[in-house]
């Protein structure tokens, strides 16, 4: 549950998903090419990675001297796997149910 | 001074409130890797050299699926902490021809009876196998690659429940 608020309150502001949506076109970005891509200070990139990294988006991975960041898609899929799938299920069984009810009145 | 670091490594973290140990056997023995992700039962040789099996499913195998999906060898075994091996999908002939790669598990306990489970996977020239565990062929039935994989083992550890029906 804390987790999920996590994930949410990441998502919810621009240049972080910005910073994921740079991730997943290429992972395994260090902190200067990322940064190279925003009209941000070091120090600001460097925030909102770490809101990520906290909320388990992304992963870093020393490699040598330097940091590569990675995207994590678990947590949103554990989202989707927790939420939109029983929608969804819900969603067919309702249509189900309504196919039997319009034919039941035949 | 260059910047571009060019890399076909995909990495996942999931965090799981269970023991190292119970993570640990989750991966490596059958009667639990039958129970989540893909649903087939995993056969390790644990020693460096050992072999690695990952069977099909029976529902897999019913659409004409053959018994073997994954083979590899064991290159590191260190129970619960960590394992290393190499992993070639060979149900598909192109992903079969990429040939073999290499994954590491890793796990560490943190507080609260929770373990973080990571998973690298190095997929230095098998791009095919890259966009299948990437999720890229889910629409095409292929599922949806190591997060679904590792969502699934989560919910598995945490409640009971199983995906695979």
């Amino acid at each position: 549950m804390a987790n999920d608020d996590l994930v949410f309150r990441a998502l919810a502001d621009p240049t972080r998903r910005f910073l994921l949506d740079r991730l997943f076109v290429r992972d395994g970005r260090t902190l200067t090419e990322l940064e190279s891509e925003l009209d941000m200070t070091r120090f600001g990139v460097m925030k909102h990675l770490r809101v990520l990294e906290e909320a388990g988006l992304v992963a870093a991975r020393k490699s040598g001297r330097e940091k590569l960041h990675f995207l994590n898609p678990v947590p949103i899929r554990l989202i989707h796997d927790r939420w939109i799938d029983k929608y969804t299920e819900r969603r067919v069984s309702a249509l189900t149910e309504l196919k039997s009810e319009l034919e039941e009145r035949k | 001074m260059n910047t571009m670091t060019e890399t076909t490594t995909q990495v996942y973290n999931v965090y799981i409130k269970a023991a190292p140990q119970a993570i640990w056997d989750a991966i490596t023995r059958p009667e639990w890797t039958e129970r989540f992700g893909y649903g087939g039962r995993s056969e390790y040789d644990l020693r460096p050299g050992g072999a690695y099996r990952g069977l099909t499913s029976e529902e897999m195998r019913a659409q004409g699926a053959p018994e073997v999906a994954v083979d590899g060898e064991v290159i590191e075994a260190d129970p619960p902490r960590k394992l290393v091996q190499t992993w070639r999908m060979v149900m598909n002939s192109d992903m079969a021809e990429e040939g073999f790669t290499r994954l590491t598990y890793e796990i560490v306990e943190r507080d609260g009876g929770v373990s973080k489970l990571t998973v690298v996977h190095e997929l230095e020239g098998a791009p095919d196998t890259a966009g299948l565990l990437a999720g890229e062929m889910e629409d095409q039935g292929a599922g949806g690659g190591w997060s679904f994989v590792l969502s699934s083992l989560k919910t598995l550890l945490e409640t009971g429940d199983s995906f695979v029906h």
